[in-house]
């Protein structure tokens, strides 16, 4: 494995490897000494061109826990804000001698330009590029369901919310059917993507329906300025037709799980009640985000130092 | 001034013959000619064509001479075959007066390599408010038929019939650049599947057909002329089709890029591809090939569009828009057009010399090779192949998005008016 860009570079052995490999580094957290000597003298930096504090502290602990050296590189402006361009600061980065670097921007595909334009040789992480991927948030997403459900083979997903600008629905979407789930996306339709139905998934505008047969609900984050899109007419309006509720968490199945990617707009899509319900595993997600990132650090840094472009770990 | 003597030249891809240009004309056609000094040019295998016109180039001069200068750019045009660009407006300061369309045209005249026709703004500024001085373009040393605001689509209706109104004192034609500005805020691609999949914001087709389809309804209201910039998908070639088949007075263009590429390389995220109206679907390029053939397109225009290397190395957000298309064009058209078998070189003359000359109410270009005419020659070798090399552009900038890729023909001279622009593949 040389980058992790999308989701959707992830074969499905390569991505049960990242979740048995997590496993075990989760395995860790129990014990009285959390760290591992494996990535001892590499140097992994954080470049987050978007503010993202949990994103960028979980990737930080986990680099910390391999015992790498860690760089937070908090680029104020891109490019798109005519600050320093995202290549200068590659270049930046290459001359300090990075071995992976964990990028979030706002744009995107910006992590795949830093991969392959030349600019670094270092391997790269999408920590979330705009409105396309954040491959180690499904990751974590996936490796949560894993350990309440076991196989996801036929278990059922809903991604409720706003599919359209979220990069967490795409890369859930990709890597839940790698992995053999029947994933459903339900969302107004202002907030689905045109071309979904090439996506391979179902789609509902009606969250009652949906919610009765599915094995894990995950609400997206809605942020209110996409009222101000005109993509749905109120808050409360959407909160009514999609919003996560007592009376709708009632009916879900016994075993159902209820996800949220964070951060959380309590009121919108989530009630607090729900989200701090025994079926909420919201905690459980940042938990195991930490012990998902440790893998794909590992995977990428510690083989050898190939140069192919496969993911071949 | 020298007389050329061009030897066993297809014109139009007929039987070869012999043609002497001499004084700025073509003095004679035959077979056998001579000529005492003439310069002999070997047309063995060469398709000869009229001077091509482009109607929309972006020479960027004045105000980022760091992309292009009209030298630059008329250089490229040149090699590319052209001897007559329309500059659009989009300068800074912009071409919204006859102060600066006059200092464009004379600039194209001091460099002597393709005539410079500068296209006026439609807005002062482009900013979409009030009527520029279009007469007084119009009535300027550079005489300023064509007039657009592009890259920005004149989107309030009422402005653009009015300027549709105004150009018809002075014979000139309102060319739109066809973007609903509420459907394309922050547009990045073709809105399709690939969009939805790449997180980029969607450009919908539909944010361009509406434009012309509103604009052919305005045009034929008031009895205008109207010119369509860059159709880029089926439904507005189908729009234009039903337009001209109503008797509305509408011509439309269609650039080499969205003849040959789709948004299949946004994948990429390669902001090389970045082009407004974006790179579109294999459906739409088939549409405007068959288009372009059966005369619903009427011309070939390049959009050529310079910008620094800084403006394409960065990720696609960032990116600017446009490509470079001047020295590229006839090699896509014979390669999307000729090539299978959908347009003949006449038909090629005909879209890219003869008829984008008319819409520009050029007199001495577009003519045919013929007695008397002008000496506007291009000759062509459509047998050979080329890999384009970015470094060998005329142009100052480099951001062709056919880097690497092997296109069919060279054009191996260029004469306006006589002279010789570009005679062995390079410029003189």
């Amino acid at each position: 494995m040389r980058h992790l860009l999308s989701a959707a570079d992830l074969s499905r052995d390569e991505a049960e490897l990242v979740l048995t490999t997590a496993a075990e580094m989760r395995s860790l957290a129990d014990r009285p000494i959390k760290k591992l000597p494996a990535l001892r003298g590499r140097t992994v930096v954080n470049l987050f061109f978007e503010d993202s504090t949990r994103t960028r502290i979980s990737f930080e602990a986990a680099a910390k826990r391999l015992s790498a050296d860690v760089i937070n590189f908090a680029a104020k402006g891109s490019s798109l804000s005519k600050g320093e361009s995202l290549k200068d600061t590659a270049l930046t980065l290459e001359a300090m001698g990075a071995d992976a670097v964990v990028v979030r921007h706002s744009a995107s595909g910006a992590p795949y330009r830093l991969a392959h334009s030349g600019w670094v040789h270092s391997s790269v992480v999408n920590a979330g590029d705009g409105t396309h991927e954040h491959p180690t948030q499904a990751l974590l997403d996936a490796f949560t369901m894993w350990r309440h459900l076991g196989s996801l083979d036929g278990r059922k997903v809903a991604l409720v919310g706003d599919v359209l600008h979220s990069r967490v629905a795409r890369s859930n979407a990709l890597l839940l059917q790698t992995l053999g789930a029947e994933v459903t996306l339900v969302a107004p339709p202002t907030l689905l993507p045109v071309g979904v139905d090439t996506w391979g998934v179902e789609t509902s505008y009606d969250l009652d329906a949906v919610l009765p047969k599915t094995d894990v609900v995950m609400m997206l984050r809605v942020q209110r300025e996409r009222m101000s899109g005109g993509f749905f007419p109120t808050a409360r309006e959407y909160s009514r037709r999609y919003g996560l509720d007592g009376r709708r968490m009632a009916t879900l199945p016994d075993h159902t799980i209820v996800m949220h990617p964070g951060p959380m707009v309590r009121g919108m899509e989530i009630t607090a009640d729900v989200a701090d319900s025994d079926r909420s595993v919201i905690v459980e997600q940042v938990t195991n985000g930490v012990a998902v990132r440790m893998a794909v650090l590992y995977l990428l840094l510690s083989g050898a130092d190939t140069d192919d472009e496969g993911l071949d770990a | 001034m020298t007389t050329y003597l061009i030897q066993n030249a297809a014109i139009l891809g007929g039987a070869p013959t012999d043609l002497l240009l001499r004084d700025g004309v073509v003095a004679e056609i035959g077979d056998g000619l001579s000529a005492d000094g003439a310069e002999v040019v070997d047309g063995s295998g060469l398709v000869a064509l009229p001077g091509l016109v482009d109607l929309h180039t972006h020479l960027r001069e004045p105000g980022r001479e760091d992309a292009e200068t009209v030298l630059t750019g008329t250089q490229a045009a040149a090699m590319g075959g052209f001897t007559a660009v329309h500059a659009m407006a989009n300068t800074e300061p912009v071409a919204d007066t006859a102060g600066v369309v006059e200092q464009v045209w004379r600039l194209g005249r001091e460099g002597g390599y393709c005539d410079v026709h500068p296209v006026g703004a439609v807005t002062v500024g482009l900013g979409g408010q009030q009527l520029a001085e279009l007469g007084a373009m119009a009535d300027s040393a550079a005489r300023v038929r064509v007039f657009s605001d592009d890259g920005h689509c004149v989107d309030d209706a009422v402005l653009m019939r009015r300027a549709l109104e105004y150009v018809k004192a002075f014979d000139g034609v309102v060319a739109q650049h066809a973007q609903e500005p509420r459907l394309t805020e922050g547009a990045q691609m073709n809105e399709g599947e690939l969009s939805g999949r790449l997180g980029l914001t969607g450009w919908p087709a539909v944010a361009e057909e509406a434009i012309i389809a509103r604009d052919c309804l305005l045009a034929a209201h008031v009895g205008s002329r109207l010119h369509v910039c860059h159709v880029s998908t089926a439904g507005s070639v189908e729009i234009v089709r039903d337009a001209k088949r109503k008797g509305v007075d509408v011509t439309a263009e269609a650039c080499p890029h969205h003849l040959l590429l789709t948004d299949e390389l946004a994948t990429t995220y390669d902001p090389i591809y970045k082009v407004n109206p974006p790179l579109r679907s294999r459906e739409d390029v088939e549409a405007l090939r068959a288009g372009l053939a059966d005369g619903t397109i009427d011309v070939v225009a390049t959009d050529h569009a310079p910008h620094p290397h800084e403006d394409k190395d960065c990720e696609w957000a960032a990116a600017a828009f446009g490509m470079l298309g001047l020295e590229t064009a006839l090699s896509i058209v014979q390669e999307t057009m000729v090539d299978p078998g959908l347009l003949d070189w006449a038909g090629v003359a005909e879209r890219m010399s003869a008829t984008p000359a008319r819409i520009g109410r050029l007199a001495g270009q577009g003519r045919p090779i013929a007695v008397g005419e002008p000496a506007n020659v291009v000759l062509y070798d459509p047998s050979v192949r080329r890999t384009v090399e970015p470094g060998e552009s005329a142009s100052l900038s480099r951001n062709t998005p056919y880097a690497g890729m092997e296109l069919p023909g060279r054009v191996v001279a260029t004469f306006l008016r006589g002279r010789a622009t570009v005679l062995d593949g390079k410029l003189t």
